[in-house]
């Protein structure tokens, strides 16, 4: 049976220090759609073990209102990934997210020390959930196996600095370097039914060009976008929530869908576009995000 | 659980606290700097005598400079300087004596 929170709607998934107490006892207050609880890059080298305790506390003692706990774990070629895993499944943490995933084989071997401290601290078994980022030419090429690789597995994310690196370019801000890793994983994900979402903007100046960056990735289909700063959060809500003329629209594609389905009919317009079952998912999918914005009023 | 030698753990960064432990003889000699300590201190303490209770710490010498920080970070931070006393970072009995 699938989890119940695999499919929940994650249009916002903000980066937090775990080794900074300021950052991480209150960040629900943004209303992020998840909270991506940081033990990897953000974390020195010589923290490692402090931001394990205050993570585990934190997870344990503090109410985050909901919004979904995501902890990124050090990579499987550092030390530091089993206690890591111990930690959050011990901790409680919702979802795990894999750095540097690069094949299926990366997640099995996560899935199986998830498993192993699920027995050990009385979690049941396949609660934790699994995402991955992937960082490099050759995870980004193995992104359907990755999306094929775990019932647990909710989807991928892009994380484009390490990316670029592997790629031998840099981040431009024209989106150029990352139109074939972001096209080739929507699409391993959408062929695999689990979740993408967008690497992080970080130039805190440039609101506006992070603005169109984050219309561009709901154009290709992403899920959502990984954000560093709670500023962003609104930004991608906004451009997440349908509007009343497409929420309207979806309404009446369903109905008719529903109603002409009955009747034997195909295919038939609406508002003058033509409309077929193709449109269904779709439809659905715009009312759902309507229903999560808090905006919707009708009974679909 | 003995401290065996001095280990610190925390910043004095705001809403952070930093703990150092020293190996003691004579019980625990507990030193609490804090910003609020007209208002918080009976509950630093009692949370940081706690914690260290809980890992079985008899003999220390221990520092706490506050800078207003919650009471589940003054436990990570009690945890971690003790743990880093005896050089332990895998393992850790999440759950258990760490709770």
């Amino acid at each position: 049976m699938m989890h119940p929170n695999k499919k929940r709607l994650r249009r916002s998934m903000m980066f937090l220090n775990c080794q900074k107490p300021g950052l991480i006892k209150d960040p629900y207050i943004y209303k992020p759609d998840s909270i991506m609880l940081d033990l990897e890059d953000a974390v020195a080298e010589n923290q490692k073990d402090a931001a394990r305790y205050s993570l585990f506390h934190a997870l344990q003692e503090i109410d985050y209102h909901g919004v979904e706990r995501v902890v990124r774990i050090n990579g499987l070629d550092t030390p530091h990934w089993k206690e890591d895993i111990r930690v959050c499944v011990a901790g409680g943490a919702d979802t795990i997210r894999i750095a540097k995933t690069e094949s299926a084989k990366d997640v099995h071997t996560v899935e199986e020390h998830v498993l192993a401290a699920e027995k050990e601290f009385g979690r049941p078994e396949g609660s934790t959930l699994l995402m991955s980022a992937l960082e490099s030419c050759k995870g980004v090429l193995n992104a359907l196996e990755v999306c094929q690789s775990s019932e647990r597995l909710i989807g991928i994310a892009l994380s484009g600095g390490d990316y670029t690196k592997d790629l031998q370019t840099v981040i431009t801000g024209t989106g150029v370097e990352l139109m074939g890793a972001r096209q080739q994983m929507i699409m391993a994900a959408r062929a695999a039914g689990v979740q993408c979402w967008d690497t992080v903007f970080t130039n805190l100046d440039a609101m506006d060009v992070f603005e169109e960056e984050v219309k561009m990735i709901k154009m290709m289909g992403f899920d959502g976008k990984s954000l560093v700063n709670p500023r962003q959060i609104d930004i991608v809500h906004k451009i997440f929530t349908p509007t009343q003329k497409e929420i309207i629209f979806a309404e009446k594609v369903v109905r008719e869908i529903d109603e002409k389905k009955a009747l034997g009919i195909g295919v038939f317009t609406v508002d003058g576009k033509m409309i077929d079952i193709a449109f269904y998912d779709g439809a659905r999918r715009t009312i759902n995000l309507a229903k999560a914005a808090g905006i919707y009023e009708g009974d679909l | 659980m003995v401290v065996s030698k001095t280990a610190m753990a925390g910043t004095l960064e705001s809403s952070d606290a930093q703990v150092t432990v020293e190996p003691g003889t004579n019980g625990i000699e507990l030193s609490i700097d804090s910003s609020v300590i007209h208002q918080f201190g009976k509950q630093i303490k009692a949370t940081v005598l706690d914690t260290l209770n809980r890992l079985e710490v008899k003999d220390a010498k221990v520092t706490v400079v506050d800078k207003g920080a919650l009471d589940c970070t003054l436990k990570a931070r009690v945890e971690c300087a003790v743990y880093r006393s005896n050089d332990i970072t895998e393992n850790l009995p999440w759950g258990g004596t760490i709770k």
